[in-house]
């Protein structure tokens, strides 16, 4: 095994991380902020390509699909939240849980009936086709862009959330939603944006993973597990825990397809046993 | 007091009206399962997935089977009984599978069964037939159904099999001592083929300068991209099925793999072809049982595919399609053969059966039942090239009928 | 305290006279055994109705640790689904008599359920559930790669009871009549031993650790050790529906093991109702023969049944048979 080989696999481990971690914030920040397991995350990720493909077939530019979809699906998360989720706050944990898995039969359905079973192409917008040569390897320029992406992404939210008045509500919302009740803010309102905020980062991904992988119905589904797992072994409820955890997966996966490739999904299983057996927290999570 | 009174009340009112609402429930539920008068209509079988990911081809199944069945009731049936096809949602899951095929030949009294997408369910569905004695003509691809540990007497093979397709590309494609590549999915299907050009690059010299068993059901194969690249092959070989082989090739094609290497599949899929668009598929090169495209040579598919577009608004049957309808008409020409459905005369008359439906000359090889056809390779088309929507391919090579591309009985392990 | 085995074990539940309640509390073994012998009649198939005393048998054991313990696990499948291998394993590959492969089945799964609960039963909440994922995805992985002894992807067969002694007679069990009644004495022995579990004062102590575990243990119940052992049952009697799901298809599918697979048992057992004993069963029926029903009629079903789940935790959180028990039999 050369190290050119070694390198270009490190790399490749980190990008598909970066990949991750955005699949994983969506679900990370709902479960951090309203302690809501969003089982619906994948769901939404697939119909977020979806429209993203649909904004982009009507306006002839990606672009356009990856600004405009992940704040239409934002929105339509927001009412998902206003009308099925609100009622269950304040009941079990698992409420929400089982009510998001249902309407994930119901959203992988619904596109299914509009769309059709079948996947449809989402070709890579032309400007960011091709490889570039790494030196030790060449790599597809669309995934040095959604890396890009993610990095951005994941600025704008630490940003938001340390350095803002919302964000520090919000932090305060996710510690004590009673004591900010007391102090008159209307916390219903900041979870409705939250959860918002989630679901439109579900659908950036899904948009992202559109030219990369075939846009298909059953596209959320493994997504989900991979957001899981990131999200988990983070430690729930932390930003900077999936972050890192999408980065450790991505290298795991990465190094494994080198050496063991069959079991390059089910490595990410076994990393979370794994972590959870030592830490049952996760990585970053705070004991309940 | 008052309260209690209210409460009494208020529970009459909602049990007597849950139990309305409960008879009312039952007798609608009850309404589809009234047991069916005995009469003398053929009844098939055909358990298909449509739902999931496989519900595009299953429809085209489903579509294609009921031409077959059409044709036969116009002509006036089998020895003047009428043939009706029962369609069935097996879900891709062997024990939905097995449990919608119990139903048919318990409850519904089928007389055969016809069908499946996937390996797994047509060894779920062999499984429960074998037992009873049920006539099941199998539509899917698999190697296993072949050997004699599943062999049923009762079961014929329609569809090619992994042997037969990745060694008919092999042959087409390789020359000697070409370096090949392989990805292949890591369960049964992947395997069987890989061992599929293995085989016929044993025979060719051409070299494997490595192999990759992936995971199946990966969306993400950038992973494995890099290993491929540093084999440097002349050849990709790609041997997954669905979703995995649009998700693979499109991820090979963006790391530049296709600049490197031939790309070919055992099975190029018509729908994965729609589903990535012709820039990606464009020069790969894979197997099929049948394309639409065959007609411009030979007047069986032109018959069929006629008599498709006609009863489907012009649409065009597509390979997985083709063989519910190739399938089921085999089984009802050998119900007319045999007079009717007598299990013993119609297994005599399929083992006997010549049939030329749509795509040349079948007939199905005595020791395992497996349908001996010929098989198509495909190149998919340049965008530019494309004469419609429906141009996708070209056939580059039309392997015709024979044995020798079987494994032998003996392989098998049938006596010889 | 109402008997928990029938009831939803509220512990501030108060008996309210009731003449239809305690008429089926009183008789509620004759009555389920009557309803249990009546369900191949009134279903659309047997194989319908064997299916239901399957999935109601591993919704009940689920609902064991779910809805008495109060821990989700998203594992369960890796128990149902050891159960019909080993059982499909030791008729198919060692000749052993049916009745003995359906004990090794039992036996095995449940040793399956005691390694997976004692890792997972140290983790808590969300965090609990998942590990038990992911344990329960290393079974399924490692049945994909044994494929020699599972058949892998291809699914485990070659096992097909043709027919079987009992006390002397030899019954033919392709009959789908014989089969389903052989089937419910199990399924039938099932249900009374999970249901004396919850009379005995180990259902007490899995509902007072549900209720409050600081508290519980406070009262000098051993946390770790009911919690694995409420595991241990709950694996068991799902590994016992595994094999009977096995005898029943003669075809044991990968996917059984398939965390969807996991996913389908929980929604069973909320759809009946996860606070009563009875509830799971009725959810297993209700969610599969609206399966049957809706799938004959409709390629769509998914999203009529992905509605039914979305309504019933936002209006009926407890499930057809709790919101039954509440409204009709109080």
């Amino acid at each position: 095994m050369d190290t050119e080989l070694i390198l270009m696999q490190l790399f490749s481990g980190v990008a598909l991380g970066a990949i991750l971690v955005l699949t994983a914030l969506g679900l990370s920040i709902i479960f951090g902020m309203l302690g809501v397991v969003n089982f619906a995350h994948g769901a939404l990720f697939m119909v977020g390509a979806y429209a993203g493909l649909w904004v982009a077939s009507l306006t002839g530019s990606f672009w356009w699909g990856l600004l405009v979809a992940p704040v239409m699906i934002g929105l339509f998360g927001m009412l998902i939240e206003y009308l099925l989720v609100r009622p269950l706050y304040g009941r079990s944990i698992d409420d929400p849980l089982l009510l998001t898995f249902g309407l994930s039969y119901v959203l992988v359905e619904g596109v299914r009936i509009v769309f059709g079973s079948d996947g449809i192409p989402f070709p890579t917008p032309s400007s960011l086709t091709g490889v570039v040569d790494l030196g030790v390897g060449f790599f597809p320029i669309y995934r040095i862009f959604v890396v890009g992406v993610v990095v951005i992404v994941v600025l704008l939210l630490w940003l938001g959330l340390e350095k803002t008045r919302f964000g520090l509500i919000v932090r305060a919302g996710a510690r004590d939603p009673t004591m900010m009740r007391v102090l008159g803010v209307d916390i219903s309102k900041v979870w409705l944006l939250v959860f918002g905020l989630g679901v439109g980062l579900a659908s950036l991904g899904g948009v992202l993973s559109g030219p990369m992988r075939s846009v298909n119905p059953e596209m959320g589904a493994l997504v989900l597990a991979e957001a899981f797992v990131v999200t988990v072994i983070g430690g729930l409820g932390s930003l900077l825990g999936s972050i890192i955890a999408g980065l450790v997966v991505g290298i795991v996966i990465s190094m494994t397809a080198l050496f063991a490739p069959e079991m390059a999904t089910i490595v990410m299983f076994a990393l979370m046993a794994l972590v959870l057996l030592i830490r049952p927290q996760g990585l970053f999570g705070k004991l309940a | 007091m008052t309260d209690s009174i209210r409460n009494i009340t208020r529970t009459n009112i909602s049990r007597r009206r849950a139990l309305a609402g409960l008879g009312a429930g039952a007798s609608l539920v009850a309404m589809p399962w009234i047991a069916r008068a005995a009469d003398d209509t053929i009844r098939i079988g055909f358990p298909t997935p449509l739902t999931g990911p496989f519900a595009a081809e299953a429809k085209d199944q489903v579509k294609s089977a009921e031409l077959a069945v059409k044709q036969f009731n116009d002509k006036g049936g089998i020895n003047g009984r009428k043939i009706e096809l029962l369609v069935r949602d097996d879900k891709l899951n062997g024990g939905e599978a097995a449990t919608r095929t119990l139903e048919l030949i318990e409850k519904d009294k089928v007389h055969a069964v016809v069908g499946s997408l996937s390996s797994a369910v047509q060894l779920a569905v062999n499984e429960v037939t074998r037992a009873r004695g049920v006539i099941y003509v199998s539509i899917s691809q698999s190697d296993t159904i072949n050997e004699v540990k599943d062999f049923s007497k009762y079961t014929f093979h329609e569809a090619l099999n992994p042997h037969m397709t990745a060694g008919a590309v092999a042959r087409h494609s390789f020359k000697k001592g070409a370096k090949v590549a392989h990805l292949a999915a890591d369960y049964a299907y992947g395997h069987e083929m890989l061992r599929g050009f293995k085989r016929a690059q044993a025979e060719i010299g051409a070299e494997t300068v490595g192999e990759i068993l992936h995971p199946f059901g990966a969306a993400d194969y950038s992973t494995f991209m890099p290993r491929l690249r540093s084999m440097r092959p002349d050849f990709l070989c790609i041997s997954n099925f669905g979703r995995d082989q649009a998700n693979s090739i499109k991820q090979a094609v963006d790391f530049g793999l296709k600049q490197q290497a031939k790309i070919v599949v055992p099975v190029i899929l018509h729908n994965q072809r729609l589903a990535v668009g012709p820039e990606v598929f464009e020069g790969v090169v894979g197997g099929a049982n049948y394309y639409w495209g065959l007609e411009s040579q030979l007047p069986s598919a032109k018959v069929f595919n006629d008599a498709y577009r006609a009863a489907n608004g012009g649409a065009i049957p597509t390979d997985y399609g083709a063989y519910g309808y190739t399938g089921l008409s085999s089984l009802l020409m050998a119900m007319q053969v045999a007079g009717g459905t007598d299990t013993d005369k119609v297994i005599a008359a399929l083992e006997a059966l010549k049939y030329d439906v749509a795509k040349g000359p079948q007939s199905y090889r005595k020791c395992d039942h497996q349908s001996v056809q010929s098989v198509l390779v495909l190149e998919s088309q340049k965008k530019a090239d494309m004469k419609s929507d429906a141009d996708l391919f070209k056939v580059v090579a039309n392997e015709p009928a024979s044995e020798k591309v079987l494994r032998g009985c003996t392989e098998l392990g049938f006596p010889a | 305290m109402t008997s928990p085995a029938f009831a939803a074990p509220m512990p501030s539940s108060v008996r309210k006279p009731a003449r239809l309640k305690s008429l089926v509390t009183t008789y509620r073994v004759p009555l389920s055994i009557i309803a249990l012998c009546l369900l191949p009649w009134l279903l659309p198939s047997k194989a319908l109705a064997v299916n239901v005393l399957v999935y109601g048998v591993v919704a009940v054991g689920y609902n064991l640790l779910f809805g008495y313990t109060g821990l989700l696990s998203f594992g369960h499948a890796a128990f149902v689904g050891a159960g019909a291998y080993i059982t499909g394993i030791a008729i198919g590959q060692f000749g052993v008599p049916w009745y003995a492969a359906v004990l090794l089945g039992v036996f095995g799964g449940g040793l399956l359920a005691f390694a997976i609960g004692a890792l997972s039963t140290r983790t808590r909440g969300i965090y609990f559930s998942m590990v038990t994922l992911a344990l329960a995805q290393l079974v399924y992985y490692v049945a994909l790669q044994a494929s020699s002894w599972t058949g892998g992807e291809n699914g485990l067969r070659g096992f097909t009871v043709n027919k079987i002694n009992l006390l002397g007679y030899d019954v033919n069990f392709l009959d789908p009549v014989n089969k389903y009644y052989v089937l419910m004495t199990f399924a039938a022995l099932a249900l009374w031993i999970v249901s004396r579990i919850l009379n005995s004062p180990f259902g007490a102590a899995i509902e007072a650790i549900r209720e409050n575990e600081r508290r519980a243990s406070t009262c000098g119940y051993n946390v770790e050790r009911t919690k694995l052992l409420s595991f241990t049952l709950s694996g068991t009697i799902c590994a016992l529906g595994g094999t009977m799901s096995a005898l029943h298809l003669a075809f044991v599918p990968l996917d059984s093991l398939h965390y969807h697979a996991s996913g389908m048992i929980v929604m069973m057992t909320l759809l009946g109702g996860a606070s009563s004993f009875f509830g799971p069963f009725v959810g297993a029926l209700v969610f599969l023969v609206m399966e049957d029903v809706f799938s004959l009629w409709t390629s769509h079903w998914q999203i009529i049944v992905g509605s039914i789940f979305v309504l019933f935790v936002l209006f009926l959180p407890k499930g057809i048979w709790g919101t039954f028990l509440a409204r009709v039999m109080r």
